[in-house]
């Protein structure tokens, strides 16, 4: 114990996700502060999603503790906001009814007709915040792509969740219409400062985006040894602070921004490069550890 | 020389028109393909028209192929004019008895179809409770299980609303529990994190989502609806179109059954069509999302 599971607002110790023998995600050690844009990448099938839905509460950990503002969170509630790829939004409402809908779901029969005005000022002043207040009378199928990811983040941004997680939110835009999406997001977030949980296989995105970038990786060594009994898991390899600077596509051109790509990449990506567990590069100053035995051991 | 060949060929291709009415690639003008549709009617009638007129010339008296002017004769005497026995207006009352029997039945399948397929579909548990057991009922063939109906509930009413809601209601609900299942995970979760609860996601989020597939479902069960229907008043009943066809079919009375036949179609169209105009102006995005 280290007090940071009081403090901070995700919280995470000694968490494992084992599927019938195979382990996926291998003794997580995470704590997040609130306002952060956390941007979680690695290589593909290397547990990404799955940490996502412990986050969420979709799944639970085979053991290990997840804590949500020093609270166990349980199912999905409205603590946890979600943007997923697809099917965010609800195909049978329009966009003014998606974002009306939370408070709304929340409401009785006779309530939800008494706010109704009340409901639709707010949902209007959402939908400006995302620019799609001119369109709020469609339906998701008459929209674009990248609308539909704005309608979402708007639909959860209502609730004022205390964590929005976002699941390669951005994944079926084209090039274009992607990088738009990003620094709409950075604006918005620098504009409401809510915490963020990105999700990406995107390198270059989670480097853009983050103002905290973990790597998870399987491509890692210890010293519990290579026989076949042993079955690794998917560790956070990386985790470091970014610097949100002036938020321009330009500084993708950057060298530095090239650097630090190519070397998380080593870091993570590259199978061939089996870091050792004591040798992680987490300079993030909430980030700690808790090794146990069989896999550092000094002697 | 070689190479203009290419572009020949496309020249070729283009010159060639486009077939209008047969293979893969035609394409019929818009006049023809109105056309298109009326020939079989046409020729329908045409060969009705002149199988009548020939078995006329041979007997005038002749029952099976009754002509244009003897069944409007029979249909002014059901439409128009009171039954002496009854007082009744006897193709209304039928329609209005068979209506009735339809309108319950197929009412009742669709709206336990719905709750149970939706319940099937979002909740595990049910799911194991009920799922094989909705299977095996729905293989029974209703008409094998129609003289336990009569023994059970009387020739009455209650037996043919049963029947056609036997008939109707394990396909519906399986109908139902396949498109909830076809409804992606993330839409629930959504929900959820949204602070609905879980029955608001099961009426206020999936249910809507549904309405205009059962629409769907319930047209296409129209077919088995009327085929109940038939069945059970052509053994036992008093009045309905069913009967009626069933009851003239004694007297060998063509002139009454053609009608008969065309008027239920009539209506089987008209509720189709109605149906259709519902889901076009009511649930236009369930048009748009259906691939």
């Amino acid at each position: 114990m280290n007090g940071l599971e009081n403090t901070s607002l995700l919280y995470l110790e000694d968490v494992y996700k084992i599927y019938g023998g195979h382990t996926v995600l291998d003794d997580i050690d995470l704590a997040v502060a609130s306002g952060e844009i956390i941007t979680l990448v690695g290589p593909s099938g290397c547990g990404k999603s799955t940490l996502l839905r412990l986050v969420l509460g979709q799944e639970f950990p085979t053991s290990g503790t997840l804590l949500i503002d020093g609270e166990f969170p349980g199912f999905p509630n409205s603590t946890r906001g979600i943007v997923y790829q697809k099917y965010s939004l609800f195909p049978h409402l329009t966009v003014l009814k998606n974002v009306t809908a939370g408070p709304e779901l929340n409401l009785g029969f006779f309530e939800r007709r008494q706010k109704k005005a009340e409901l639709i000022e707010e949902a209007e002043h959402y939908l400006e915040k995302v620019r799609l207040a001119e369109h709020m009378y469609k339906y998701p199928h008459q929209l674009s792509g990248g609308m539909r990811q704005r309608v979402a983040i708007a639909q959860s941004l209502i609730m004022k969740p205390k964590i929005l997680l976002m699941d390669e939110p951005f994944g079926a835009l084209d090039p274009g219409t992607r990088e738009d999406m990003q620094m709409f997001l950075l604006e918005l977030w620098e504009e409401i400062g809510m915490t963020i949980f990105f999700v990406t296989h995107d390198l270059e995105e989670a480097v853009f985006i983050g103002s905290r970038i973990l790597v998870l990786s399987q491509h890692y060594t210890d010293d519990r040894g290579n026989e076949d009994g042993v079955k690794r898991g998917a560790k956070i390899v990386y985790d470091h602070s970014l610097e949100k600077m002036a938020s321009a596509t330009s500084v993708k051109d950057k060298p530095e921004f090239s650097e630090l790509i190519r070397h998380i990449r080593q870091q993570g990506f590259e199978p061939e490069y089996q870091q050792h567990v004591k040798d992680f590069d987490l300079k993030h100053h909430h980030s700690f550890r808790t090794i146990n035995q069989p896999e550092y051991d000094p002697e | 020389m070689d190479e203009q060949k290419p572009d020949s060929g496309v020249e070729k291709l283009q010159a060639k028109k486009l077939p209008i009415f047969w293979g893969l690639h035609a394409e019929p003008p818009k006049g023809l393909r109105w056309l298109l549709i009326i020939i079989p009617f046409v020729l329908l009638v045409a060969l009705y028209l002149f199988a009548s007129d020939y078995r006329h010339k041979r007997n005038p008296s002749d029952k099976l192929l009754p002509t244009v002017s003897k069944m409007a004769d029979a249909v002014k005497r059901a439409a128009f004019e009171k039954n002496k026995r009854t007082g009744e207006r006897q193709l209304w009352s039928d329609t209005w008895a068979s209506m009735k029997r339809i309108g319950i039945g197929l009412g009742f399948s669709a709206i336990c179809g719905l709750f149970l397929g939706l319940y099937l579909g979002l909740l595990p548990g049910i799911r194991n409770l009920l799922l094989p057991f909705i299977t095996f009922v729905s293989i029974i063939p209703p008409l094998a299980i129609l003289p336990i109906l009569f023994i059970v509930f009387g020739v009455d009413e209650l037996a043919k609303v049963v029947l056609i809601f036997f008939g109707t209601f394990p396909i519906i609900t399986r109908d139902i529990y396949l498109s909830v299942k076809k409804i992606p995970r993330e839409q629930i979760i959504k929900a959820l994190t949204l602070g609905a609860s879980q029955h608001a996601v099961v009426f206020r989020v999936i249910t809507p989502q549904i309405i205009p597939k059962l629409i769907d479902t319930v047209r296409v069960n129209m077919g088995p609806a009327w085929l109940f229907l038939i069945a059970s008043e052509a053994i036992a009943a008093t009045s309905g179109l069913g009967y009626r066809i069933f009851l003239v079919r004694r007297y060998l009375a063509m002139d009454t059954i053609i009608p008969y036949v065309l008027w239920i179609v009539l209506i089987g169209l008209t509720i189709d069509n109605v149906l259709k105009m519902i889901i076009r102006y009511k649930f236009s995005w369930y048009l748009a999302n259906k691939d």
